[in-house]
């Protein structure tokens, strides 16, 4: 998020797209209704007709995947009426004639067609969000889970960079993040192609970096992000895989798919705390520490880093993961000594220059925001308040046309399967269905329009099967209209019943994300 | 800033505070029950009645604003006599079953009775078994029987939580706090976010886990972080300190580093049990064709030494991939992505955040 959750109480306009915030960041979505009841307007652009849309002053539910011709046409309106911020696209962006132009043929009377939005509704929200004085955007994975997962981004930074939300409270680009230390994850340099704090792989400090911090050569090429690993896996190209406390079985793009490449490798180890699904396929499993039985820290959406601390032993002869990572590297060759979590918080800050002032001792004291480059920095709450982190301190519009999504519903499978979290479970349910919340929540359950039911015949309750191009998936149907007409939605919680044997292996070619929220389906009674 | 006076002596308070705040500032205690830190003061239960001086009525103390120049008594002889007439009634409408109720220990009504020297219910009437116990959800257990009606569920239901689940309904003796009328929880707009339960003063609502077990007086409490989403909310592991097991999870309203500001969901309160679950991987798990046999440390690590650095000898260090992990910490992300580069000399290392 470039803002904080402090931040919320003074924004006059909440725009909400792509995530179901009160079931999936319950506790934001609270914060929201909160400043919502207290007088600013709420904007939700979601296919789902979510819980956040009671309280909306607009609810678009827009078309499945038409993300960036809606925002498009919002910003044709805005472009069109003159109510963007000229003064801050002059003195902190560039490519905004790139914009004015793309936009231009986004007119929403055209764009009907595509997103199923009445044209006098996306003036009304053009004028509302251009008109502030603060408008937030919040977005989840209904933004990011598609084939144009990164220009839907894209166009909504575009939206916010026109109208000058960026930089104050009340504003801002605020991804809600999926998973308590996803920020963490990233900042860590456990992506394919930066090391810890962002720098590229192939940026020519990087291998001296390498040398200098830890006395290895840097390999120069760019790994594989996850999917293209598991294809790599099935290929055959990718011979050993180690995982660490992921369940791709259940939660990662076509189950059939990660299946076969998993047996394909040579040799597999699982660090987890349950004999997962995925597990159950390794060649080594090594049993680990939870959340609650070992320290270290975590960095939130708003980029808190906060610290964990252990508060029960770890069962049997689990161990903490960190533990487990220095033997594990020290059985192929290398010589770690670490002893604890704060020791290596150390060698982090020391990597790291936007933790640079943050040690275990300091957080102690409370969260801190990255950057906090020194030791008496107070940490940042709000990005981008004097200039922008690119050369030259500007931002850069980057406009991008509307493509359809990779499926569409044909005359053979002429729904689309949506998939995402219920509020009672958390990802492939390791820990929620061994939790109260199994018991309250145990089983598959399908959305269903009543139209679409009433068609089939099918009852609230009653079996329906879903089946896409790559796999089929049976539930109890919950007739709602929560979902549109066209639409199915399903929890991917359920490994028994995987979500994901509908989704396909394909990817937004930035980002290599799955469009887990866009299947091609059929349903059957 | 108005001047006035609580028990002769003389207080400054904040133009817009209340009697209550501002005693309680100056260090002189007023008891209350419907009161509560960070909700919204309704004068429900009567019992911070004070007198002001000259005046003919006694007033809730947190709902009546300072004024400058008053004179107020909170334990003149009107005042106590009234204010114990007050939990006589509660008491004496409130089951006797302390001994076994989950609420014993932190409920509040036992100092309350025992500062106002009250040693038994004076009237007899509790009508048992009015409202039968709804335990139809795995996560909170009401006693309506044992509920005083201050109206802190209702109050941090729709301020803190975001919903109105309960509310009050009926009218006098037959006032209760309530879904819609014979509902269950389930039904109505509750997402059991549990934190009615952290406020209840009594035992009206309890968490389920704490039914059948002993009642603690003294627990091991820790302050960590919620590992379910993104939002990082502060939470208070209670641990049994002579099991080492989670008793329950609770936040904390006034904390100055919570960022969730004691706020919770139903994840984060309610689904730790699978720590404590019998199938935890207790032991590292070697593959034998199709089943997995127990071993130790050792022989699972010099098994992954061996066959990796064969893997990397011959296919080189690309033929190998590392998934790291959201759940895990930055100090154990930190380690894999360097084990990825630094030991085995790849880049294929990669976590969710790309799903």
């Amino acid at each position: 998020m470039t803002n904080d959750f402090e931040s919320i109480r003074s924004s006059d306009v909440i725009f909400v797209i792509g995530s179901n915030t009160t079931e999936a960041h319950p506790v934001v979505g609270a914060m929201i209704k909160e400043r919502v009841a207290a007088g600013a307007k709420l904007v939700v652009c979601d296919p789902r007709r979510i819980e956040l849309a009671k309280y909306a002053e607009h609810y678009l539910r827009h078309r499945s995947g038409s993300d960036v011709a809606l925002v498009n046409s919002i910003m044709h309106v805005i472009v069109e009426e003159k109510l963007y911020d000229a003064d801050f696209i002059e003195s902190r962006t560039e490519h905004f004639e790139e914009l004015k132009e793309l936009v231009r043929s986004y007119a929403p009377e055209k764009m009907e067609s595509v997103t199923g939005i009445a044209p006098e509704i996306i003036r009304s929200v053009a004028r509302l969000f251009a008109s502030g004085p603060n408008s937030a955007i919040f977005y989840t994975m209904g933004i990011t889970q598609h084939t144009t997962g990164t220009n839907n981004v894209r166009s909504l930074c575009n939206l916010a960079l026109l109208c000058g939300m960026f930089g104050r409270a009340g504003v801002g680009v605020n991804p809600l993040r999926g998973q308590n230390n996803v920020q963490g994850s990233c900042d860590m340099g456990a992506l394919a192609d930066s090391l810890p704090g962002y720098m590229k792989v192939v940026n020519p400090d990087a291998a001296p970096k390498v040398k200098k911090m830890w006395n290895a050569d840097l390999n120069p090429k760019p790994g594989m992000s996850v999917a293209p690993m598991m294809d790599a896996a099935g290929r055959g190209e990718l011979r050993a895989l180690y995982i660490m406390g992921e369940n791709p079985m259940v939660t990662d793009a076509n189950t059939q798919h990660v299946s076969h490449s998993l047996d394909e490798l040579d040799f597999l180890v699982v660090q987890d705390i349950f004999l997962t699904e995925t597990a159950q396929k390794a060649d080594v499993v090594l049993p680990a520490a939870c959340w609650a039985e070992k320290d270290g820290t975590f960095s939130n959406t708003c980029r808190a880093v906060q610290r964990i601390r252990k508060a029960v032993d770890a069962p049997g002869e689990a161990k903490a993961d960190w533990e487990i990572l220095r033997d594990a590297a020290n059985a192929l060759g290398a010589d770690w000594r670490y002893e604890t979590p704060s020791e290596i918080f150390d060698e982090i800050a020391s990597f790291v220059p936007s933790y640079a002032g943050m040690s275990h001792e300091r957080l102690e004291n409370g969260p801190l925001q990255w950057p906090c480059p020194t030791p008496d920095h107070p940490g940042t709450p709000i990005l981008h308040t004097g200039k922008f982190s690119r050369a030259g301190g500007r931002a850069q519009f980057l406009p991008v046309e509307w493509q359809a999504p990779h499926e569409w519903p044909d005359e053979e499978y002429p729904f689309i399967a949506t998939t995402g979290r219920s509020l009672y479970h958390y990802h492939s349910g390791s820990m929620t269905r061994r939790s109260a919340t199994g018991e309250f929540l145990d089983r598959l359950y399908i959305e269903v329009n009543p139209e679409d039911a009433g068609s089939l015949s099918l009852a609230d309750g009653e079996m329906v099967r879903v089946t896409s191009r790559r796999g089929t998936v049976a539930g109890e149907a919950r007739v709602t209209d929560r979902v549109p007409p066209g639409v199915v939605f399903l929890p991917f919680h359920f490994g028994e019943a995987a979500a994901n044997n509908l989704t396909a292996s394909v990817w937004d070619p930035t980002s290599e994300t799955p469009p887990f929220k866009i299947s091609a389906v059929k349903i059957e009674k | 800033m108005p001047n006035f006076i609580i028990n002769g002596i003389p207080v400054f308070g904040e133009p817009s505070s209340s009697i209550l705040s501002a005693a309680r500032a100056a260090g002189i205690h007023i008891p209350a029950l419907c009161d509560h830190p960070v909700l919204e003061p309704i004068g429900a239960c009567r019992i911070c009645l004070v007198e002001i001086e000259g005046r003919p009525k006694l007033v809730a103390a947190c709902v009546t604003p300072v004024e400058e120049g008053i004179s107020v008594l909170t334990a003149s002889q009107r005042v106590l006599e009234t204010r114990k007439a007050i939990v006589e009634l509660i008491i004496s409408n409130h089951p006797n079953t302390c001994l076994t109720c989950t609420a014993n220990g932190k409920c509040e009504l036992p100092s309350l009775c025992s500062e106002l020297g009250i040693r038994r219910p004076p009237y007899e009437a509790y009508n048992k078994d009015k409202y039968p116990l709804d335990d139809s959800n795995p996560f909170i257990v009401r006693d309506r029987e044992k509920c005083i009606l201050c109206g802190r569920c209702i109050r941090v239901c729709e301020r803190y939580a975001g919903y109105s689940a309960v509310e009050f309904q009926g009218r006098s003796s037959n006032t209760i706090v309530d879904t819609a009328p014979d509902g269950t929880l389930e039904d109505s707009d509750c997402v059991f976010c549990g934190q009615c339960v952290q406020v209840c003063p009594v035992g009206a609502l309890a968490e389920r886990t704490a039914h059948g077990h002993d009642i603690l007086w003294e627990t091991n409490d820790v302050k960590t972080v919620c590992s379910y989403c993104g939002v990082g909310c502060e939470l208070m592991i209670r641990v049994h300190p002579e099991t080492g097991r989670i008793l329950n999870i609770e936040s904390d309203y006034e904390s100055k580093t919570a960022l969730n500001k004691g706020r919770t969901c139903v994840k984060g309160r309610f689904a730790w049990g699978f720590v404590h679950s019998e199938d935890r991987l207790k032991k590292p798990l070697v593959r034998e064709g199709d089943v997995f046999r127990e071993a130790s440390w050792e022989e699972a690590l010099s098994l992954i030494g061996e066959k990796i650095s064969g893997i990397r000898e011959k296919y080189g260090p690309d033929a190998i991939g590392f998934f790291s992990s959201a759940r895990c910490t930055n100090e154990e992300n930190y380690l894999m992505q360097k084990l990825a580069r630094a030991v085995i000399g790849t880049n294929n290392i990669d976590h969710c955040a790309h799903l």
